[in-house]
């Protein structure tokens, strides 16, 4: 019963509490951050339910209304869909949960607008994975994308500027997008996913058809800020408000890789994407260079949510490198990366907020090494995450490069096992830079001892999230083998 | 009794030790009863193993899947328990000599150093007992980043870059470890180590396993300290010296050649080495380290830094004897590795009570120091005239074998470097002694030994290297052992 509606039952999760927030909200404003986390849990639950439930059963296939597609709208809760849901929910239960310390400290009284916001965002994420429908995508791409804007817009004083930077550019994509879907509309007659997946062949060699690849994935690049389209993110990431960022920037850009998994996978197909020039190569080249240029700037910036927005470039590169390689290990590789990038990213964006919350800043170059005895465990929290991030067994980081690594060799694609060596280097030297700063005296002030009473870490809705990323880093490291298994049963080819 | 679950406690003792070593910070002999426990419990634990190693069996543990056909298991084989013993026999020791040294420098971050130190000796017999190449990867990074708070242990600026520079070197090496195994898993499908090697069933052009065999070098160089990637190991000399002594002289280069060892024996196997002549770029590279090595040390002044260079060419005698894919040179080789353990760790042993007690670290400072650290030099000596491979001291003994090994591959190159070598240690090592001996030193009125907890520990693993010299088989059936693994890594290949 409940299970055949799983698909729509997560998406009207959202639209209740975008709902139920405002209306209590404005009765009670405290109540809008428990009932956020009571809307993203539900609903992360049920991601988490629904993919048990197509591993037992298989795909589901919801039409709203009883309308049948493609006259109807329809979701489509497959392997892919599922897996991307799943992982969206529960990063953003644990963000939000995480965010109620900093709401109040960084903008206190917007609470209820903001959280209605979140609530509309995770809509459109959700609706964005779930969607069988070239249009609807695109309606709910907006949907998030106009929610993403404000809550960018909340945070330091630039942040209106990013935002509206972000607007721009992000708007721009949206279009672009668009008109790819309307061209291939103008040829097939549908916008039903599954509905034109066998007519495409047909029109192979269509300049409609093409052209339509090519703005869709230009589009889409520019959301999941694929070099050279990733301008927007690293303003917005660092002046938009910690909560903000923690929210968005574990999932916003999966969301894109997403559509583009989607389009050239099960949309067109490699064969068909790669049938007039070799696209998935030229995007995966792209992605190298995202990945070389994100983990270079990000060893130049001195913000330490400067340099993580700098690092999810490069991090966003190692996701669209693994679809370019178009093999199961490399597809494998990517989804695994979409998990731990999002743990690992929500965790350290977390340590960011929880920084910022204690000391008022997040800079590197004021670091010192009093921090390690201040807040141990979040200390020990970005620890765990960054030599994840660096790559280092037995953490989850690691293995989502190794099976990337293996699909390279599979592809005997030798420059992409280079980019995918050094830029683990250049990971390293960022945050060996900020464990030398938290963890070491300045050798020329000494020591740094803390003063009394400072020895208190940020209060527990802030910790425990933080630390249930960090130890969920090394547990999806020991257990990726078992969900590796299922992501290579997902692979479509 | 059923020992399947030895290798993995052996492992984790030492990490579990490090909670209540955290947890006594305020009560230092309460934090160093848990090393020293620790130590002894994981060398109990390990020579429980060895009497299946000598007679040629494995003890083997699948602890779980880490990654679809490659879990994380363990295999305590002959070479691995070999491996182990040195290391966490030399833990016992090393850990007396750091509650002297660290109390009688007044070290900073105490807490830090013992608990790190325990987490490099868990890796380390990781490293011994990883049963393929993924869980040895997993070990191996662990070192590095368990030894990287112990090199810049008390945060200067030169400890700091030290530090840099020892990550620089080792998580490269780390991440060429990761490209070549992915590599290996490609073609052969499996990593598990075996002794005759996996590419048995696979037919490879000769680019593509020199490719791989590099790419192996490079990763497993860096830690076995083979020139022109030894750069990391006299900067980390900045490290406390029982640092130096243990993760420096023994336990982290010794896992480079350790690894050395399982890529030549076990990964390649020695037919296939010889057969794409990958033996040769080894004996190249080898030595090459051992003469350039010697000749630097000449250079330094500051005893450690002559010891890290002593070192580099030292670890490169084990590459060379491996490299010959003779058995008697890798029986040299893999008795090198228990015989320059207990030599070099008695150097630095001694290095560091003469720094402790004298606050002395350059050699040209140590003029008639014998007169007061006479036990001490008495060790120093002894060390110094094994590694310069004089008998009755165990140097002279393995070195032996090498010579062997190479007459038995017809090779006279080896010889010459061996015998080359043996002069150059000598002469590095015997102006130390003459100054110590019979120059007149300034300013040693009023001071005598160090502290019983590091004089005694000298003592010990002096008498270690003489004995072992004596009577190889004394202890443990160590040279039958070496002659085991060595007879089993060339009589695999014939089926």
């Amino acid at each position: 019963m409940i299970e055949t509606h799983l698909p729509a039952l997560i998406a009207l999760t959202f639209v209740l509490f975008s709902i139920l927030i405002p209306a209590f909200g404005l009765w009670r404003r405290e109540l809008s951050q428990p009932l956020a986390v009571i809307g993203s849990g539900l609903a992360g639950g049920l991601s988490i339910y629904g993919f048990i439930e197509y591993l037992n059963h298989g795909a589901i296939r919801y039409s709203f209304g009883g309308w049948e597609p493609p006259v109807g709208i329809e979701f489509v809760y497959d392997g892919l869909s599922g897996f991307f849901v799943m992982v969206i929910n529960v990063v953003a239960f644990f963000s939000i949960w995480h965010s109620g310390g900093i709401a109040k400290r960084e903008f206190p009284g917007k609470e209820m607008p903001y959280y209605a916001l979140a609530m509309l965002m995770l809509l459109g994420f959700n609706g964005i994975v779930m969607t069988g429908d070239l249009f609807n995508l695109f309606v709910f791409l907006e949907i998030s994308s106009l929610a993403g804007y404000a809550l960018i817009a909340i945070g330091d004083r630039p942040a209106p500027y990013a935002a509206f930077r972000y607007l721009i550019i992000g708007t721009a994509g949206g279009t672009l997008y668009l008109l790819g879907a309307g061209l291939l509309y103008t040829v097939t007659g549908t916008l039903n996913i599954i509905d034109m997946t066998p007519m495409l062949p047909h029109f192979a060699e269509s300049t409609a058809v093409v052209a339509g690849l090519i703005l869709m994935i230009v589009g889409i690049g520019v959301k999941a800020a694929l070099f050279p389209m990733h301008g927007w993110l690293p303003d917005s990431y660092t002046y938009a408000s910690s909560s903000s960022t923690t929210l968005i920037a574990p999932i916003g850009t999966k969301v894109a890789a997403y559509v583009l998994f989607r389009i050239i996978f099960y949309l067109f197909g490699v064969d068909l994407v790669d049938a007039t020039a070799p696209f998935t190569y030229l995007v995966g080249v792209l992605a190298c260079i995202g990945i070389i240029y994100g983990s270079i700037m990000a060893i130049a910036q001195s913000e330490l949510k400067r340099m993580l927005a700098y690092s999810s470039i490069s991090q966003i590169g190692y996701i669209i490198m693994g679809l370019s390689l178009a093999n199961p290990w490399g597809f494998a590789g990517a989804l695994l990366h979409v998990l731990n990038h999002a743990v690992m990213k929500a965790c350290l964006f977390m340590v960011a907020g929880n920084l910022r919350a204690k000391e008022g800043h997040s800079d590197i170059s004021l670091f010192d090494d009093s921090y390690r005895k201040k807040y141990p465990w979040t200390m020990t929290a970005f620890s765990i995450a960054a030599i994840s991030m660096i790559g280092l067994p037995p953490l989850a980081g690691f293995f989502s490069k190794w099976y990337l690594v293996l699909g390279t060799i599979d592809n005997s694609n030798w420059i992409f096992l280079a980019v995918i060596v050094i830029s683990s280097l250049l990971n390293a030297v960022y945050f060996f830079r900020v464990y030398e700063k938290m963890y070491m005296m300045d050798p020329y002030k000494g020591q740094k001892e803390p003063k009394d009473g400072e020895y208190n870490d940020v209060k527990g809705s802030m910790l425990w999230p933080t630390s249930i990323l960090a130890v969920s880093l090394i547990v999806i490291g020991f257990a990726n083998a078992v969900i590796v298994g299922v992501l290579l049963d997902i692979f479509p080819m | 009794m059923d020992l399947s679950l030895v290798p993995l406690f052996a492992i984790l003792i030492s990490l579990i030790a490090v909670v209540p070593i955290m947890l006594s910070s305020e009560k230092p002999n309460l934090r160093e009863f848990w090393t020293i426990l620790a130590a002894l419990i994981k060398f109990g634990l390990v020579l429980t193993l060895l009497p299946g190693a000598l007679e040629g069996k494995s003890v083997e543990l699948h602890i779980v899947d880490l990654a679809p056909g490659l879990p994380l298991a363990l295999k305590a084989d002959p070479m691995g328990v070999f491996f182990a013993v040195i290391a966490s026999g030399l833990w016992i020791f090393t850990s007396f000599y750091s509650i002297g040294y660290v109390r009688g420098a007044g070290e900073m971050k105490q807490t830090r150093y013992f608990a790190s130190f325990a987490v490099c000796l868990s890796a380390t017999i990781g490293i011994a007992f990883s049963a393929n190449l993924l869980t040895f990867i997993l070990f191996y990074e662990m070192l590095t980043l368990a030894t990287y708070p112990l090199v810049i242990h008390n945060e200067k600026q030169e400890a700091i870059e030290g530090g840099r520079k020892y990550l620089a070197f080792t998580l490269t090496a780390g991440l060429l470890l990761v490209a070549a195994s992915a590599l290996v898993y490609s073609y052969t499908g499996t990593l598990d180590f075996t002794p005759g090697g996996l590419f048995t069933e696979v037919d490879l052009p000769q680019h593509v396993m020199l490719i791989i065999f590099v790419l192996f070098l490079a990763a497993v160089g860096v830690k076995a300290g083979i020139m022109p990637i030894h750069g990391w190991l006299p900067a980390a000399m900045v490290a406390p010296t029982p640092v130096s002594a243990l993760l420096h002289a023994v336990a982290v280069v010794k896992s480079g050649v350790f690894a050395v060892i399982r890529v030549v024996g076990y990964v390649f196997g020695v037919d296939v080495m010889a057969g794409y002549g990958l033996g040769e770029i080894l004996i190249v590279f080898a030595g090459f380290t051992i003469i350039v090595a010697s000749l630097l040390a000449f250079a330094q002044d500051n005893l450690k830094r002559r010891l890290a260079y002593s070192t580099v060419g030292h670890l490169s005698y084990i590459v060379l004897g491996v490299a010959m894919l003779t058995p008697l040179g890798m029986t040299g080789g893999i008795m090198h590795i228990a015989a320059h353990a207990t030599m070099k760790i008695t150097l630095f042993f001694c290095a560091g009570a003469i720094y402790v007690n004298l606050h002395r670290t350059e050699i040209s400072n140590l003029n008639g120091i014998a007169k007061v650290m006479p036990w001490t030099m008495g060790a120093f000596t002894i060390g110094s005239l094994g590694l310069a491979g004089i008998p009755p001291i165990n140097g002279f003994f393995s070195k032996w074998y090498l010579a062997m090994g190479s007459l038995e591959g017809d090779m006279l190159v080896p010889i010459f470097i061996l015998v080359l070598s043996g002069l150059l240690n000598a002469g590095y090592f015997f102006p130390i002694l003459h100054r110590a001996y019979f120059k007149k030193g300034e300013g040693l009125e009023g001071y005598g030994e160090a502290s019983p907890l590091m004089v005694v520990p000298i003592m010990i693993t002096a008498t270690l290297s003489v004995l072992f010299g004596l009577f190889p088989n004394l202890f443990f059936g160590f040279f039958d052992l070496a002659v085991d693994i060595s007879t089993s890594l060339f009589n695999s290949g014939a089926p």
